[in-house]
């Protein structure tokens, strides 16, 4: 079945919410696109937006490649989106709090208790504290995706540290600065007051009885693949780039280290994994996290977003309960639907994904950024019985999709415009509301045919539009 | 203001400054190479510098005797070691690379253009050296500028000037030791190549036409140290360089940093109201040692008082 086009219907009719851009397209030569683009790479180096590559010399910085043709999203089409999205990162949120507390969709039976409870992305310290507002999954990113139908799916709900919204933030200031005349041409929800948002949205969640929060962006530090993000959100917002030395606990607080002497932080923005964040109550050998943080955090003195622990939600074998969960916490249908999903563990999932293989992505439930995954359609027949070993070694830690046909959206590529797979990513806020900035993150699989659109392996990323009515 | 912020800003400007300084050292042998010389002359006047810069030694165990050749590269090109103009350039970035947040994008990108042209014109061949020290004091030029042009004047930019001024004094003293033997002494007089040298440091320091300006007479060393030691309107003066430390010391100051603040206030005031002959009683060279050994303990002060994570709060 051929993928879902963007901007063109099967009959290859430009689609309404494309009509003027598809207009200025036509008449645009490939000189003109090429030499943009070139513009916007210059712009990328200068200020630097660049992100170190595992695996390679130290201090390799990388531009992640930007195409300038937009995605663009009609208005009705991002209200339904975003009504799935706030649906289901509060159902996330409820989860969350559940499992650190009663556990009733446990009792319940809806999700198997083992499941939860022997995974290692459960935290038991996290057993019965109270975060403030109940919310643990602070900023979501959620990876979705439009199947052949042109049905949007969720593909991932990233609740950790998800990133990539400061490209998000640079695509649309590139775009600006290269396209006015697009601007003054549509009207196109702006993005711009994302840092604005997330700073209100963490000072929502400080601690009770906090007057003035004061807020700290915490860092693994300069040579974080993200540390760009890290450092541009924290100018954003006006806010400490913090990292673990620069943090003591005396007393169950928290303190950043300053000129003038010790100054207290309220709030914790953390990029930086749970494992890492207090070598007293997770891995001891971690060098970036702060001595004690867990215990003031335990005692209430200092909030940290997102929650430690929140990996238990978008943790791939839970996955496929979201929709259950929707509907055991909020009474609702989902609007969301999950990509179909086998779960390996059950003895005929396993049965059917080994006689299909050729056909599936099999995924690691652990697995993140596009590695420990099989596609099948394009995996040679060895790299396939290569992934059955593994997958009979330990069948648990599997899952498997259908392959999807991501829709495909026009593209700048050597050969002129072209159709490359893409997919969202769109960020939700959740504190006192939840709020989402229109649109999100738009990644380009820029190979012709490739579905993988992870920036570590070749992929590139859009400008995203959701046109105002 | 986060200590670790400070200390990057504080190291940017130092490494920044010590590039420049770095480039008019270097460009006084440059000059000096395109007058006549013995070889000797030459090696004596390269030992004097590496001397100066704290180098010789780890210099000798590479590369022997200095000649043009292998001194220009090292003090210049050579990426392993940490004090030549190509890395104090990438320190610099690196520095500034850490806390981005902190400085205007316009400065980032300075630096990190610095740095990138930097990178790609020393990766393939050795750039010709005239024109690279030109060029690095082009971009110093630009550094400053752009520094004074769009930082908020709060602290971040008082640690910034606090790293100028004291790897400028540092880097005045330096060039200005270079110069002086063991015998130097500052007369009204000098010989014919003697002050064809001191016109070279002069120039080295964008300080030639000052004082033409100035003293509108014959070059001489007494002359030309009171100009680079004592007057307080040579923006590369140590004069000047303390006059800026003592006041963005104390517009940073903390409860714990009264004694180097202090400190400072002194050194400043021997320069503000001694006498060239008092302090060069036991002359140049015994007189810019010691200043540099007091510049030296207030490097570590400041770095105690403001910039070292303290662990006893």
């Amino acid at each position: 079945m051929p993928a879902y086009d963007e901007m063109l219907t099967a009959e290859n009719v430009r689609r309404q919410h494309y009509e003027r851009y598809g207009e200025w397209l036509d008449a645009q030569s490939a000189d003109v696109i090429s030499r943009r683009r070139a513009e916007a790479d210059s712009l990328f180096h200068r200020v630097g937006i660049t992100f170190a590559v595992y695996g390679e010399d130290e201090g390799t910085e990388r531009l992640i490649p930007f195409d300038v043709v937009p995605r663009v999203m009609a208005d009705t089409e991002w209200r339904f989106l975003e009504a799935g999205l706030k649906q289901r990162v509060r159902a996330l949120n409820a989860f969350l709090h559940d499992v650190y507390h009663g556990q009733d969709i446990l009792k319940a039976g809806v999700i198997p208790a083992d499941v939860i409870l022997c995974n290692t992305q459960y935290r038991p310290e996290m057993q019965d504290i109270d975060v403030p507002g109940g919310i643990y999954a602070h900023i979501a990113g959620v990876d979705v995706v439009r199947d052949a139908a042109g049905t949007f799916r969720v593909l991932e709900d990233n609740l950790r540290v998800p990133s990539g919204v400061s490209y998000m933030l640079e695509n649309r200031k590139v775009m600006m600065r290269l396209f006015p005349e697009l601007f003054a041409a549509h009207r196109i929800a702006p993005v711009e007051h994302y840092p604005d948002v997330l700073l209100e949205n963490l000072r929502s969640v400080a601690p009770i009885g906090v007057k003035e929060p004061v807020v700290a962006l915490m860092t693994p530090g300069a040579h974080n693949s993200a540390y760009f993000e890290h450092a541009f959100l924290a100018q954003q917002m006006g806010v400490e780039l913090v990292e673990g030395q620069d943090l003591f606990v005396r007393d169950d607080s928290v303190y950043m280290r300053t000129t003038m002497g010790p100054r207290r932080v309220d709030v914790i923005y953390r990029r930086i994994d749970d494992d890492f964040l207090d070598p007293l109550a997770f891995r001891p050998d971690s060098m970036l996290g702060v001595p004690g943080l867990l215990a003031a955090y335990r005692a209430g003195r200092v909030t940290i977003a997102n929650a430690i622990g929140t990996g238990i939600a978008d943790d791939k074998s839970i996955y496929p309960y979201v929709p259950d969960m929707v509907r055991f916490y909020l009474g609702e249908e989902p609007t969301l639907q999950n990509v179909d999903t086998y779960i390996l563990r059950k003895p005929e999932d396993l049965a059917y994904t080994l006689a299909h293989l050729p056909e599936l992505v099999v995924k690691e439930v652990h697995g993140a950024g596009g590695y420990g995954m099989l596609i099948g359609p394009t995996s040679s027949h060895a790299e396939i019985e290569e992934f059955r070993l593994r997958i009979l070694a330990d069948p648990s830690n599997y899952i498997a999709q259908p392959t999807l046909a991501l829709s495909t959206c026009p593209t700048f590529v050597e050969q002129g415009i072209a159709p490359r797979h893409i997919d969202l990513r769109p960020y939700v806020l959740s504190g006192r509301d939840i709020t989402i900035v229109p649109g999100g993150l738009t990644r380009v699989a820029l190979r012709e045919g490739s579905l993988v659109v992870n920036s570590s392996q070749g992929g590139g990323t859009k400008d995203t539009w959701v046109l105002e009515q | 203001m986060l200590s670790r912020t400070a200390d990057h800003l504080y190291w940017m400007s130092r490494q920044t400054e010590r590039a420049e300084n770095l480039a008019r050292m270097l460009d006084i042998h440059y000059r000096h190479s395109l007058l006549p010389h013995t070889a000797e002359e030459f090696e004596r006047q390269w030992t004097a510098t590496l001397l100066s810069l704290g180098q010789l030694d780890a210099f000798q165990k590479q590369h022997g005797d200095p000649t043009a050749a292998t001194a220009f590269r090292y003090l210049a090109f050579d990426r392993e070691n940490p004090g030549s103009i190509v890395s104090c350039l990438g320190a610099a970035r690196e520095n500034a690379r850490a806390i981005r947040g902190s400085i205007t994008s316009e400065m980032w990108e300075t630096l990190n253009t610095t740095w990138l042209d930097v990178r790609s014109s020393t990766a393939r061949a050795t750039p010709e050296i005239g024109p690279f020290l030109e060029w690095v004091r082009y971009r110093a030029h630009l550094s400053r500028g752009v520094t004074l042009g769009t930082m908020l004047r709060d602290d971040a930019f008082q640690f910034t000037r606090l790293g100028t001024f004291l790897e400028g004094a540092d880097g005045t003293a330096r060039m200005l030791l270079a110069r002086a033997q063991p015998g130097t002494e500052l007369t009204d007089h000098a010989s014919v190549p003697d002050s064809y040298a001191w016109t070279l440091l002069l120039r080295s320091l964008s300080a030639f036409e000052v004082y033409r300006k100035v003293y509108r007479d014959a070059v001489t060393p007494r002359r030309v140290a009171e100009l680079l030691i004592l007057r307080d309107d040579l923006p590369r003066s140590l004069h000047r360089c303390l006059l800026e430390l003592h006041a963005n010391l104390k517009l940073v100051g903390n409860q714990g940093s009264s004694e180097t603040e202090r400190r400072a206030g002194a050194l400043y005031s021997t320069l503000r109201y001694g006498r060239l002959e008092d302090l060069c009683k036991d002359g140049l060279q015994a007189y810019l040692q010691e200043f540099l050994a007091t510049l030296a303990d207030l490097s570590w002060r400041i770095a105690r008082d403001f910039l070292l994570p303290a662990t006893a709060y």
